[in-house]
């Protein structure tokens, strides 16, 4: 059987379904197939427990770019900004939090390290200007070198001028910090090793390198980009809900016409004569289109769903060579209710990141480089029930652990039940030393290995990240030298997930991307591959 | 330390002048006569006997087999029948030439890759996500190459059977004595001749059959210097001698596309996708911009340049390598990279690449000669290739 | 202020001080140099540690010195003489070895024992190196342009280094930028599959620097080994004849030729500064030396905080030298030998004791000695690069004897609890043990022994942390960033006050480029 379209897009998550719908938009007719019976990728929201349900990730919202809201008229949708935004313990039972308000959080810092209370204002506005500059270069195509034409030569004036605007010293700061360890960059501007470590490790997020790794400086930038003045973690949750982006973009995408086919996977992607005529499904059914966004990862899409002889062996190889390595795993507890903090409580609203000093983010990091997991990983807890009580029966709560560092491929034997129960229980153990009494609330667990993500929602590696965000896949270079413009070698084929320019976290962003590409080769009538390659 | 051949304990007593050189990392005879002569006319006139073991080999196997070799080579391999072997170029995404080669049906889905340089990395890049196995196989496997007129008389003696039966690029299956061996009626001389592979651990022994069984044939061991004219007059390109490969040449003005080495007949036009396909389509449209082109430098001209000294033509009795401005109308127009006296034609001739449209054949040019350590120019005419070509090579 | 005045004083006879001299000198400049220690040349020094054994005692290979300075200054008339260091063998812990040797078809030969794949990929890789060095060839001669800068000279030079990668192309360009971000580690790894192989080219990659094979940004490096290919000038790798003292001897005679004064034993005290203006120098000794400029060799901490009151620089200035990272790594053991070392993967003597010895057996080698480090120890089982100079050099030692440089990495700086005699001990300990493990005769052949920390490199040398390149050659200390943003074109704050040692681009290795650089940079501004 065969149904015909004008495009088809791989994969319903958020970026995905913006594809689609920013598509459906422009009048192209669309399917979008996803393998799971429920939209959203790994922003869906599941129930792990009977009466509890978790998101997909940690529920932070991410930055929707303005030009995605604006383009898909999502301005209706609201958020809480993250506040407080991190949390770490500093001595059984003390905390230090840092807050969404530059003055509060330098009181608290002020108890500790005087000097630093003093330095955090312009630490964290400068941070965010440095963000800011990213959030420029994140809502276009990656800047390159062979910019041709005066409409990319025009842009890359522009954030010149942009670039310049920042000042000098702000200029400079960009450019030493974007290839800096982050590591560097907070003993660069701080004393006290608990305010130090509660900052780096925004930097190592889903990466399987440590603090002390260059190039940390950037990703904890790329991870504050949009996030709300002052907040140096997290970007904020979607008040209707952990989904309510994702239900919003779908129901944008059904009101444009985009025919959804779940709960049946893209096996092949069709290519004839270099170009590509369709995709065919698990169910054996072909769905016919000469254009295809691919938002599943990279890997997935050149190496698994295409048939290799329609690329170049370079190209092969380049993708061969896209460092996934996922080494996050994800627990989540159903909580009786929560820990007791006291007047502290509060920091339960926003991330308690469970490593104080940065030797310890560091040594998390160690065991990873040799196929192990780490004996005291670095544990990363946020309580989504405090937002959206619903996930949870009547006063009990959700906890959900992002723990770094679990190898998705072990040295030593494999993932199975007992090393992933194993897991569960060390990160476990490195929550109640941060919150005494944790564990005597838990009432159900769940624990999602890398393995565990890679088959839940198809990630290579089980990267959430679609590709690590080493400085060496980023822009230009994501997904790999040549094809970062969001069209692949295949004429037709682009890719639209988080794999490509400008990555993870920022959902729908490289969706956008592909689907304005896709739009504009299908203007011009004509495919552009000599001019990638040039 | 260089590797030596399995078949080094026969032909290192037999060279006489100390005459060695390397061939891909191995030490082999130049010549095992102080003079090449008598090696060349083995060629052209009776049997010689060739170590061509330093080729590289490689055994490939599997269900994909002939989808791998299919997206690599430029010729289309799924028209390559079971006991055939194609001559191939295979090109890189831009459709520069990378290596050339010899492709070899065993079976269904067995196969054996000839190629000048190492190409185990080439074969598993493109092996990606193809179900085959690529195995090395220029150690374990040995090679003669028995070139001549009187090669299939010689085979004949040493392995009983029809030989005329074994038509060109074929090849099977038998035994030389009890010795079992793989034929091809291939050659890199342009004449009637065969390539024997066998196991390295038996090539001595085969060695020896072959020279017994040629012996009434005045079989005789050849070098590289005699086997280079005659691929010269053959119009056989070498590797790092008449063109760089796309992998190892630092700048794209030193690569080749196969139309500009004359392989335009080895692209296939009408095969699924391979590599560099895109590139060589274009190139097909457009015309190359090199012509490969043989060259006869006249020897009038020649003579006059000598006779000025006084002296008769010098002449490259072993063939050169190297680079030779060819000249028309005052410029440059492009370079010849080997060149020799053919003691069979009498001619000096040249492999040129040259700029299109100077290729044409009977375009005079002017051919750059040192005569008495000055630069001179004499006369040459674009003659097509081959400049041999017997018909018993292929009958 | 008495005594004679100069045009220039040259604080430091280090390598990069004693270029400038030499450069300024030949220009007409009335040049005098001061070094603290009674020998010249800085970390390239000779001495004869102990009677009969000469010892390149710091740096002790020659590679990247810049072609237009043996050219310009004439070395080899007065005494530069290269010998080469053909080969690199690297003992595996099966009792194999890894070798790498002067000739393609033997080192491919002995590669494809260990991996074909690998060994046809030697070749591929090799170009694209090339290409990337002749890339950044020209970045290496250019006084870095500052990019906030709106000054003409800035901007041109923005716009000519712009064009530059322009012409490039993308595809190099991106290749390059991959070189520049990645971890040696994980750049090896898509070209070959030998652990050994990539453990020993990272090795080169990590000297130097406070980072493991897998840290981020130590791929570059990678392609100094190839700079000197291009260069034509000499071989990648080779020995000084007499040690790498010989060359700072040779650039000393070169700058003395042209007429400039040289001083050794002379420390500098401060640099005297009036009115904003640098004037002179006062030495240790209370003397006071008239000039019209000042430049040090001196590394970034030393320039900036020692030789002048840092009172009167910018904060912006002294904040970037306070944060600049200089965080010594590796330390040096020499050794004096009575015989040769015999190794298990290769027994008895042989061409590839004229060559380097690589104690770098895997990649998790070099990664765990890493890891000791980054938590204040030195590594047990460090990553070593031993070379026997006196096996090409015999004068180098009594006949029959031989001294051994054996190059350490991690030894930080910042060790735990502090070195103390006792640590240093317990350093050349484990060093020498490491050794033994392929050399077990090694111990037996030991007559003296020469242990140096980052902390006896510093005290020394002066090096601040005992950085053999002052500072660390990490991205954000490199080109218009090194050693801090917009004092990154030798100048100072201070007028007539300049910079010129390794501390400023392109910095590291016996290069030279920063002293030629500084010293015609300041030429052209019209120093006198």
């Amino acid at each position: 059987m065969t149904v015909a379209f004008d495009a088809i897009v791989i994969g319903g998550g958020p970026n995905g379904l913006v594809a689609a719908a920013a598509l459906g938009r422009a009048g192209v007719r669309v399917a979008l197939v996803e393998r799971a019976s429920q939209l959203g990728g790994q922003a869906r929201v599941e129930a792990f427990a009977p009466g509890f349900s978790a998101p997909g990730d940690d529920g932070d919202s991410g930055w929707v770019p303005p030009t995605v809201v604006r383009g898909l008229g999502l301005g209706g949708l609201a958020r809480h900004d993250p506040d407080p935004c991190v949390t770490v313990p500093i001595a059984s039972g003390a905390w230090l939090t840092l807050w969404a308000d530059p003055t509060r959080t330098a009181a608290a810092i002020a108890r500790h390290a005087p000097a630093d209370a003093a330095r955090w204002p312009e630490f964290v506005r400068r941070v965010h200007r440095l963000a800011g500059f990213l959030a420029r270069l994140y809502q276009g195509p990656p800047p390159d070198v062979d910019a041709t034409g005066p409409g990319e030569l025009g842009r890359l004036l522009r954030l010149g001028v942009a670039l310049r605007r920042l000042g000098r010293d702000d200029m400079v700061a960009l450019l030493r910090t974007l290839p800096m360890s982050v590591r560097e960059l907070v003993e660069d501007a701080f004393e006290y090793e608990p305010l130090r470590a509660a900052v780096a490790a925004g930097g190592v997020r889903d990466l399987r390198q440590g603090p002390r790794s260059g190039g940390t400086g950037f990703v904890l930038l790329h991870y504050l980009v949009g996030a709300p003045a002052g907040a140096v973690r997290g970007r904020g949750r979607w008040r209707a809900g952990p989904d309510a982006f994702v239900a919003a973009v779908a129901a944008e995408a059904a009101r444009r016409g985009v025919t959804i086919r779940s709960a049946v996977a893209a096996r092949r992607i069709l290519v004839r004569d270099d170009a590509v005529v369709g995709v065919m499904l698990a169910d054996g059914t072909e769905l016919a289109a000469p254009r295809v966004v691919s938002c599943v990862d990279p890997a997935h899409t050149l190496l698994d769903l295409l048939d290799p002889v329609w690329l170049d062996p370079e190209v092969l190889h380049a993708v061969r060579q896209i460092k996934f390595r996922g080494c996050t795993a994800t627990v989540r507890y159903g909580m009786q209710r929560l820990p007791d903090a006291g007047a502290d409580a509060e920091m339960l609203r926003g991330v308690v990141s469970c490593t104080p000093t940065l030797d310890g983010l560091e040594r998390a990091a160690d065991a990873a480089k040799y196929g192990a997991v780490a004996e005291r990983p670095h544990v990363e807890i946020t309580v989504p029930t405090l937002t959206w009580p619903a996930l949870a029966p009547d006063g009990q709560h959700v906890a959900i652990a992002r723990a770094q560092y679990a190898p998705y491929t072990l040295r030593e034997g494999a993932w199975d039940h007992a090393r992933r129960e194993a897991l569960g229980d060390a990160v476990t153990a490195v929550v109640d030393e941060a919150l005494p009494g944790f564990s005597s609330r838990v009432v159900h667990r769940e624990v999602l290995t890398p393995r565990d993500l890679a088959d839940r929602y198809g990630l290579t590696e089980g990267a959430r990240s679609h590709g690590e965000l080493t400085l060496d896949q980023i822009l230009f270079m994501r997904p790999i030298s040549g094809w970062a413009h969001h069209a692949l070698p295949v004429r037709g084929l682009y890719l639209g997930g988080a794999g490509a320019h400008p990555g993870p976290g920022i959902p729908g962003g490289a969706g956008w991307l592909a689907a304005r590409r896709l739009l504009r080769d299908r203007r011009a009538g004509r495919y552009t591959l000599t001019t990638e390659r040039s | 330390m260089l590797n030596l051949t399995p078949f080094h304990p026969r032909t290192a007593p037999l060279v006489r002048a100390q005459t060695w050189r390397r061939w891909a990392g191995h030490q082999v005879a130049s010549a095992y006569d102080p003079h090449p002569d008598r090696e060349y006319a083995a060629i052209r006139a009776a049997v010689a006997l060739i170590d061509i073991s330093p080729l590289h080999k490689y055994h490939i196997h599997g269900p994909d087999a002939v989808r791998l070799l299919d997206r690599m080579v430029t010729r289309d391999v799924t028209r390559c029948a079971i006991g055939q072997v194609l001559y191939t170029p295979w090109c890189d995404a831009a459709g520069k030439i990378i290596d050339d080669g010899t492709v070899a049906r065993l079976d269904t889905d067995s196969f054996r890759l000839t190629s000048a340089e190492p190409t185990l990395r080439w074969l598993a890049m493109n092996a990606v996500g193809l179900d085959v196995t690529v195995e090395d196989v220029s150690r374990p496997i040995a090679a003669l190459a028995l070139q001549g007129p009187l090669a299939r008389a010689v085979l004949a003696a040493a392995s009983p059977g029809d030989w005329t039966a074994l038509r060109y690029f074929r090849l099977l299956h038998t035994r030389v004595g009890d010795i079992p061996v793989t034929v091809s009626r291939t050659g890199y001389t342009g004449d009637l001749g065969y390539e024997i592979w066998v196991d390295a651990a038996r090539a001595v022994p085969l060695w020896d059959a072959l020279m017994a069984a040629g012996a009434p044939y005045g079989i005789t061991p050849c070098g590289i210097w005699a086997l280079d004219l005659a691929r010269i007059e053959a119009g056989l390109i070498m590797l790092d001698v008449d063109y760089y490969s796309a992998h190892r040449a630092p700048i794209a003005a030193q690569m080749s596309s196969p139309f500009e080495l004359g392989l335009g007949w080895a692209v296939s036009d009408a095969k699924g996708p391979f590599n560099g396909r895109q590139a060589l389509r274009v190139e097909r449209r457009r015309g190359p911009e090199w012509d490969f082109v043989g060259l006869r430098v006249q020897w009038e001209s020649l003579e006059a340049l000598y006779a000025e000294h006084e002296l008769p033509p010098q002449l490259p009795i072993i063939p050169w390598r190297g680079s030779v401005p060819v000249y028309r109308d005052g410029h440059q127009v492009g370079y010849a990279t080997s060149g020799g006296w053919s003691p069979l034609l009498k001619q000096y001739l040249a492999l040129a690449h040259l700029r299109a449209p100077h290729g044409r054949p009977g375009m005079p040019v002017r051919f750059e000669v040192t005569v008495e350590h000055v630069r001179r120019q004499a006369d040459a005419v674009v003659h097509p290739l081959p400049f041999f070509d017997p018909e018993r090579k292929r009958a | 202020m008495k005594g004679r005045s100069y045009d220039v004083v040259v604080v430091g006879g280090g390598h990069n001080g004693l270029v400038a001299a030499a450069y300024l000198a030949r220009a007409g400049r009335q040049v005098l140099v001061l070094e603290r220690r009674p020998v010249l040349g800085g970390a390239a020094v000779t001495e004869e540690v102990f009677p009969g054994f000469r010892f390149s005692v710091f740096s002790y290979v020659v590679s990247l010195l810049r072609p237009e300075i043996i050219r310009e200054l004439d070395l080899p008339r007065h005494g530069l003489q290269i010998l080469p260091l053909e080969s690199t063998i690297t003992p595996l812990d099966n009792g194999d070895y890894l070798g790498a040797w002067a000739d393609p078809d033997e080192s491919r030969r002995e590669l494809a024992r260990h991996s074909p794949r690998d060994a046809e990929a030697i070749p591929v890789f090799g170009r694209l190196m090339q290409r990337m060095a002749m890339a950044v060839r020209p970045i290496l001669g250019v006084v870095p342009p500052d990019p906030a800068s709106l000054a003409p000279s800035d901007l041109r030079g923005l716009l000519r280094l712009g064009r530059h990668f322009r012409d490039l192309g993308a595809e190099r360009v991106h290749a390059l930028y991959k070189l520049m971000t990645m971890s040696s580690a994980d750049y090896l790894d898509e070209w070959f599959e030998f652990d050994p192989l990539k453990a020993t080219k990272s090795a080169s990659g990590i000297i130097g620097t406070f980072l493991g094979p897998r840290s981020p940004g130590s791929a570059y490096v990678l392609l100094h080994h190839y700079m000197g290919e291009i260069d034509g000038a000499f071989r990648a790798w080779g020995f000084q004849k007499g040690g790498t003292g010989a060359i700072s001897e040779a650039i000393a005679r070169a700058a003395r030729a042209r007429g400039a004064e040289i001083r050794t034993g002379e420390g500098v005290e401060r640099v005297l500064v009036r009115g904003g203006e640098a004037v002179g120098v006062a030495l240790t000794s209370g003397e006071e030396i008239a000039a019209r400029a000042v430049v040090s060799g001196l590394d970034p901490r030393r320039t900036f905080t020692q030789l002048v009151d840092p009172g009167q620089l910018p904060d912006e200035l002294v904040e970037g030298v306070r944060r600049y990272k200089f965080r010594g790594s590796s330390g040096k053991v020499n050794l004096a030998l009575d015989g040769l070392p015999d190794l298990t993967c290769l027994p008895g003597v042989g061409p590839h004791l004229r060559g380097a010895i690589s104690i770098s057996p895997s990649l998790e080698y070099l990664e765990r000695a890493y890891d000791d480090a980054k938590y204040g120890a030195f590594s047990q089982r460090p990553y070593m690069d031993i070379v026997i100079p006196s096996m090409i050099d015999p004068q180098m030692a009594p006949p029959g004897k031989h001294v051994m440089s054996i190059f350490v990495q991690y030894a930080p700086y910042h060790l735990t609890g502090g070195w103390s005699d006792a640590q240093r001990e317990a350093f050349g300990d484990a060093v020498v043990e490491s050794v033994a493990r392929y050399a077990p005769n090694l111990p037996s052949l030991i007559r003296h022994r020469q242990v140096l920390t980052p902390v006896d490199i510093e005290r020394i040398t002066g090096l601040s942390e005992g950085n053999i390149f002052q500072g660390e050659l990490a991205l954000h200390q490199l080109f218009f960033l090194r050693p801090v943003p917009r004092w990154a074109r030798y100048r100072t704050p201070i007028r007539g006050y300049w910079q010129c040692g390794a501390g400023t681009h392109p910095g590291g290795g016996i290069m030279g480029a920063s002293g030629r650089l500084a010293a015609l940079e300041m030429l052209q501004a019209g120093e006198r």
